[in-house]
């Protein structure tokens, strides 16, 4: 029979994680030798009829009880500091990730790859690139789950998160929902695939993307009407959408937000929340309008055009 | 007078000449369900959560068979996921939360305080009304279709999404929720007026001192809980937005709400338990407890940092990262109190006369269950660690051992030591010795190897599961067996005892404490006299024990 006692560690993230398991492990033991060998012995050596010193004994008991107060609180606080470090190492994505959109619905995981390719609960990736998740969910929440990577994620609804790992290992590796989310919940399962580089170019090329999602992106920008207002040309006056993406955006109440995928999210469903400094909200909700998977692929177009130049006509009145 | 000196007790008058509560006011119906007498109101708690109990055991029962393989093929995912519900919601809310509390708090604090009753003897009544009202709703839920949320409840699946009998079954815990606030109301205020002449704060018990930290969290901590059920049920019902994102809410809200509520909880669900540990282990190491005022304080502490930690269940649910570093950090400082309890019972054997009767057997495996389930809490509260186990069977594995491990083995500690003072019989002593043991064994089997399989990456909730997974459900099964002959044969001699038992004098195990200085049974009042008190509590002599050994 086999008894295994740990996934894969399928990241360097995965083997740290497994080092701090370690380390408590490492702790659990002593405390429990500390705990439990003494009690052990007293139960022996004290036992009820056997012969043994009884005698009140006069112990500084503020001086064991400040000691075995001040000493557990000093080890409590290293590892709270080890687990620490290692959260914010898994919670902040590297830099240069390749992004990939997961959207979650009772009971499966859709995934759009930023060259086009979409699958279902399978996630196909190149081994040794650093993949960054930014998920939704388009009913209950859920929760990307990848334990070979140690890694987990809640997907929730009205809201993006992020997550992300760099695979070292070539194999295939386990995807689960660990938000209960409804009757089939144990079927949201699927694979992760961790292919070379070479192969995962052939395995998009095999998939026939047609457009990429910044393209797919671009065609709901002109199909959903929002260039007949944000472009520069038009008569309708809206802000300029061209190089937005992650810059600082003056509201009309004198607040600073940054445009990053939550704000462009909520501009798109919720228009009135957070008007642009020197604009009215002349803006129609899509609220009911767009899926999730459109809602990302306007933000890919978005982001694609992060770097480009606003329009002409509000290069000359003045930025907002 | 003396009230607390190891060796045999001033001879009560005996039962002859003398009238129980049983007797007193009648063996009617009504006289029962009428009545405001607190040792009676603890038995009637007692008889309902073992209702409760049987339900949601038997539920559990059907998912560790089901678990024991891979595919989902004895009942239906839905099927499945009614059944976790039920164990959950019935477990924690009637079975856990009223189990030591208002079972055996109900019994002996008026005992321990010298007092006749508690300090609002129809209210207490009122409690357990409000809590069968709610307990009989949530098994009309259970009866008649179930609910499928889990016992979190986490919203839009619970407000929007769930067909089930979400409604009625939040409607039950809401109702027993107030029941459980006026039981916490009843204990503080008995707590601080009803206190026999002469027991100042630090003479009081230890059983009090935990009781007492607990009903300040049922008071403050459960309102909470009313509201955050009462908002999910205007979603559901009128549509209300306030969770649900389509209707302009915030399901994180949500979870920040409930485990507002049910972190706290979740020492109300230990708490008491500790105060068992802390009476059982002095008496049966005839030993004054070490670090009385440490024992004592942690408890306060626990129940005030318990209220600050409950981001610690959030870390993946999108809670800025920032806010968990505050909550990992409070949670870790929340294990220091938890330790110290523990440290001072292992020094109170120090140089103490140990006998290993069965409720002693039952507070030497708390420690040792306790531990287990506090230090995996240590592996919990490690942000980047928790990323990977949260909603796992660690988690599972975890909680149990503090809520089964702790909580269920201190109140089967509990009730086998006031046992004689409730029924005035005693339970068969080498039977309950080995029952401990078979719980412990079982215990273990059942959830030692979820830890495993947690850190391996098996979800919680999951009604199929990856055929790697197996070999550890299969052992949690039959461990759960075990577990279940563990928990049956006490059942079994407590009520063969009634009627077979042998006697019990007024203090079978030569105890300190109130409670035993009034005849087993106790009169309706308790006490013919009122007791004074002019010493701290525990004053145990293991030398004094040695030469009664010793003849």
């Amino acid at each position: 029979m086999n008894f295994p006692i740990l996934p894969t560690a399928a990241s360097k993230v995965a083997q740290q994680t497994d080092a701090l398991y370690w380390g408590l492990i490492i702790l659990s033991l002593v405390i429990i030798l500390i705990v439990f060998c003494p009690i052990i012995f007293f139960l022996f050596k004290y036992r009820a009829g056997k012969p043994a010193d009884r005698r009140p004994v006069h112990l500084p008991e503020m001086t064991i009880e400040i000691t075995w107060t001040l000493i557990p609180m000093f080890i409590m606080i290293c590892y709270y500091a080890w687990g620490a470090k290692q959260y914010f190492v898994i919670e902040r994505p590297p830099p240069g990730a390749m992004e990939i959109n997961v959207v979650g619905k009772q009971w499966m995981w859709k995934i759009q790859h930023p060259e086009g390719n979409r699958e279902i609960n399978e996630l196909h990736v190149p081994v040794g690139r650093i993949v960054k998740f930014t998920m939704t969910s388009q009913d209950v929440i859920h929760s990307f789950f990848l334990p070979e990577f140690r890694i987990k994620q809640d997907v929730v609804p009205g809201r993006y998160t992020t997550e992300w790992f760099k695979a070292e290992r070539i194999g295939v590796y386990h995807l689960f929902c660990s938000e209960f989310c409804g009757t089939f919940h144990s079927g949201m399962t699927g694979r992760v695939v961790v292919m070379s580089p070479a192969e995962y170019e052939s395995w998009l090329l095999k998939g026939e993307p047609g457009s990429t999602m910044s393209e797919s992106g671009e065609r709901l920008y002109r199909e959903l009407g929002c260039s007949g207002c944000h472009s520069g040309s038009s008569i309708v006056r809206a802000p300029p959408l061209e190089g937005l993406f992650n810059k600082p955006v003056p509201l009309a109440d004198g607040t600073v937000v940054t445009a990053d995928e939550a704000y462009l999210r909520d501009s798109i469903l919720f228009p009135a929340k957070q008007i642009v400094g020197g604009y009215t909200n002349d803006m129609p909700s899509f609220q009911g309008r767009i899926s999730e998977e459109e809602l990302l692929q306007l933000i890919a177009y978005l982001k694609s055009v992060a770097n480009a130049a606003p329009g002409l006509r509000n290069s000359l009145e003045g930025s907002p | 007078m003396k009230t607390a000196t190891a060796g045999p007790i001033r001879e009560a008058p005996t039962a002859s000449k003398r009238r129980t509560y049983f007797e007193e006011g009648g063996q009617t119906l009504a006289s029962w369900l009428l009545t405001t007498d607190h040792k009676r109101i603890g038995l009637l708690y007692l008889f309902s959560i073992l209702f409760y109990f049987a339900i949601a055991a038997v539920a559990a029962a059907l998912m560790r068979l089901e678990l024991i393989t891979p595919s989902g093929d004895m009942v239906t995912s839905d099927s499945y996921n009614k059944l976790f519900t039920i164990h959950g919601t019935l477990m924690v809310w009637f079975f856990l939360i009223p189990s030591i509390p208002a079972v055996l708090g109900n019994f002996v604090i008026p005992m321990m305080l010298g007092a006749r009753d508690v300090a609002f003897p129809k209210l207490n009544l009122l409690s357990w009304y409000l809590f069968n009202l709610g307990g009989l709703l949530a098994t009309y839920a259970v009866a008649f279709g179930g609910v499928d949320t889990g016992w979190t409840f986490y919203t839009p699946y619970s407000s929007t999404y769930s067909n089930s009998h979400v409604i009625t079954m939040a409607a039950g815990i809401f109702i027993a929720g107030f029941g459980t606030i006026l039981t916490g109301l009843n204990f503080i205020i008995t707590i601080h007026k009803l206190r026999a002449p002469g027991l100042t704060w630090f003479r009081l018990p230890l059983f009090i001192w935990s009781l007492y930290a607990t009903s300040v969290i049922m008071v403050l901590a459960t309102p909470v809980l009313a509201i955050t059920l009462a908002l999910m049920a205007l979603e559901r019902i009128w549509g209300v937005g306030v969770f649900d994102p389509k209707l302009g809410g915030d399901p994180v809200l949500f979870q920040h709400l409930f485990w507002f509520y049910s972190h706290p909880a979740v020492y109300i669900m230990i708490l008491p338990g500790m105060g068992v540990i802390s009476e059982v282990v002095t008496c049966f190491s005839r030993k004054p407890i070490f670090g009385y005022h440490f024992v004592g304080g942690a408890s306060v502490a626990i129940a005030i940092l318990g209220f600050l930690v409950w981001g610690h269940h959030m870390f993946v649910s999108s809670q800025s990262i920032y806010a968990g570093l505050v909550f990992s950090l409070l949670s870790y400082l929340v294990a220091v109190p938890s330790a110290i309890k523990v440290f001072n019972w292992t020094m109170t054997l120090y140089r103490g006369s140990i006998s290993l009767a069965t409720p002693m057997l039952y507070a030497l495996g708390f420690i040792g269950l306790f531990t287990i389930g506090g230090l995996t809490g240590l592996f919990l509260a490690a942000l980047g660690l928790d990323v990977h186990v949260t909603d796992t069977y660690f988690i599972v594995a975890h909680f149990h051992y503090i809520m089964v491990g702790g909580m269920v083995t201190a109140f089967m500690g509990g009730l086998h030591y006031w046992w004689p003072k409730i029924t005035g019989r005693l339970y068969p002593e080498k039977l309950g010795q080995l029952a401990a043991l078979i719980m412990y064994i079982g215990f273990n089997l059942t959830f030692f190897p979820q830890f495993v399989v947690g850190y391996l990456g098996m979800p919680r909730r999951y009604h199929a599961y990856a055929p790697e997974f197996q070999i550890y459900n299969v052992l949690s099964s039959a461990g759960a067996s075990i577990l279940g002959a563990g928990y049956l044969l006490p059942l079994i001699y407590f009520i063969w005892s009634i009627k077979h038992g042998k006697k019990a004098p007024p203090n079978p195990w030569n105890a300190t404490g109130l409670e035993w200085q009034t005849p087993s049974p106790p009169p309706k009042h308790n006490f013919e006299h009122v007791p004074v008190v002019d010493q701290a509590p525990y004053q145990y002599s293991p030398e004094a024990a040695e030469e009664m050994v010793h003849g």
